[in-house]
């Protein structure tokens, strides 16, 4: 008894989206990109347990790991979050290359002794399927392993009620009202006034782009702290300067095109679109001047 | 095809798993590659069941899901609780049994 052709190229085909996925796993830098790799590998062994003939645990693969277990990992990593990058320096030399070594041993050695074992024939799910997958599951989980399932009841049960206790807080003492924070804030001298606005320029104005200081370099605080923990905090204080050097540079072009020959229809063009261009970088202007003056 | 394959594919899911646990030391990662060490083990369990044809092997695999919910569920926990403590999700922070 063989399998069937559509089967083994269901297999190359997906067995290799799995490795690939089981590799991104371990390889992806970011947590989030791991648990999205595990959760394709995990889809392409539920569509496995379907081929070989186990129904229930197929459709159980989907509803609980990919729908469950991967959803509470992505809360966990949504979470933990931004600020718990994973560093890659190692810290106990030559442990990658160690430990790649004994996942290469571990790995010949598993697969040898399987390559040893005699599987030249198998007997198939056909007649322990032939009531229904799930009857004959149940027949089982409800006769011979009910004591297991029962045992698993209270494992899971244990395991809310754990989870529960270690991520509870009891509040301890009274929470501090209002008038009681700004009271520490002004005592610790900390940041008493509210936070500075993120900037505001003629060409730009969104929340990750940080205000001017007095003498022109950007106010860190005016950005979510969340942002800068990212590294997405964008500077533009300098963009302006750059406008005003292309400009200068295509006004000088513009003359010298004039000094040249009479107008031509295309240059007369391009000196309404730069004149049309200029308010708004003159508009850039007189904060750049102000930053020069202020350095 | 021979379904030994699937046995295969199955221990060659485990080393990777196994190496990623070996290798990778935020603790969320660490968890996700255990999660892949349990599904390679499913795997091998539904392959056995139906090389034998009987349902013995996925009753064991639908145990070893039910586990893994629970333990997914506990580890978690355990790593919000730690992560709270330490603002880190390193391993390599959690040298110490206590604070």
């Amino acid at each position: 008894m063989t399998t069937s052709t559509g089967e083994a190229v269901q297999f190359w085909l997906l067995g290799i989206v799995a490795v690939l996925g089981a590799l991104g796993t371990v390889a992806m830098k970011k947590a989030v990109h791991s648990a999205l790799s595990l959760a394709g590998t995990m889809i392409i062994l539920a569509v496995f347990y379907l081929a070989n003939g186990a129904y229930f645990l197929g459709v159980v693969q989907i509803v609980v790991y990919t729908g469950a277990i991967m959803m509470l990992f992505l809360f966990v990593v949504m979470l933990v979050g931004i600020t718990a990058a994973d560093s890659l320096k190692e810290t106990i030399r030559g442990q990658r290359w160690l430990a790649v070594l004994c996942g290469l041993g571990f790995g010949i050695l598993l697969i040898a002794g399987l390559g040893n074992a005699s599987v030249h024939s198998f007997t198939g799910l056909g007649q322990a399927n032939s009531g229904g997958n799930v009857e004959g599951l149940a027949r089982l989980i409800f006769t011979t392993y009910v004591w297991a399932f029962e045992i698993t009841g209270a494992l899971l049960i244990t395991a809310a009620v754990g989870a529960m206790v270690l991520t509870h807080r009891e509040r301890t003492e009274r929470a501090a009202t209002q008038r009681e924070l700004a009271e520490r804030r002004v005592r610790e001298g900390a940041q008493v006034p509210p936070l500075p606005a993120p900037g505001v320029y003629a060409r730009h104005n969104a929340v990750d782009i940080p205000g001017l200081l007095p003498d022109g370099t950007p106010a860190e605080l005016s950005v979510s702290e969340t942002l800068r923990a990212r590294g997405q905090v964008r500077d533009v204080s300098g963009e302006a300067l750059e406008h005003l050097k292309e400009l200068e540079q295509r006004s000088e072009e513009y003359a010298e095109g004039e000094g040249e020959s009479g107008a031509r229809p295309e240059n007369s063009a391009n000196g309404a679109a730069n004149s049309a261009n200029g308010p708004a970088n003159s508009a850039n202007g007189p904060a750049n001047s102000a930053n020069g003056a202020a350095k | 095809m021979n379904p030994i394959n699937y046995l295969y594919l199955s221990a060659l899911l485990f080393t990777i798993g196994g190496a990623g646990v070996l290798v990778r030391r935020n603790a969320i990662i660490v968890f996700m590659c255990v999660e892949l060490m349990l599904n390679a083990c499913n795997l091998a369990f539904v392959t056995f069941a139906r090389l034998h044809g009987n349902l013995d092997g996925q009753i064991i695999a639908f145990f070893t899901m039910v586990v893994a919910a629970a333990e997914v569920v506990v580890g978690l926990a355990i790593i919000v609780t730690f992560f709270r403590s330490r603002h880190s999700a390193s391993v390599d922070d959690a040298s110490l049994m206590k604070l």
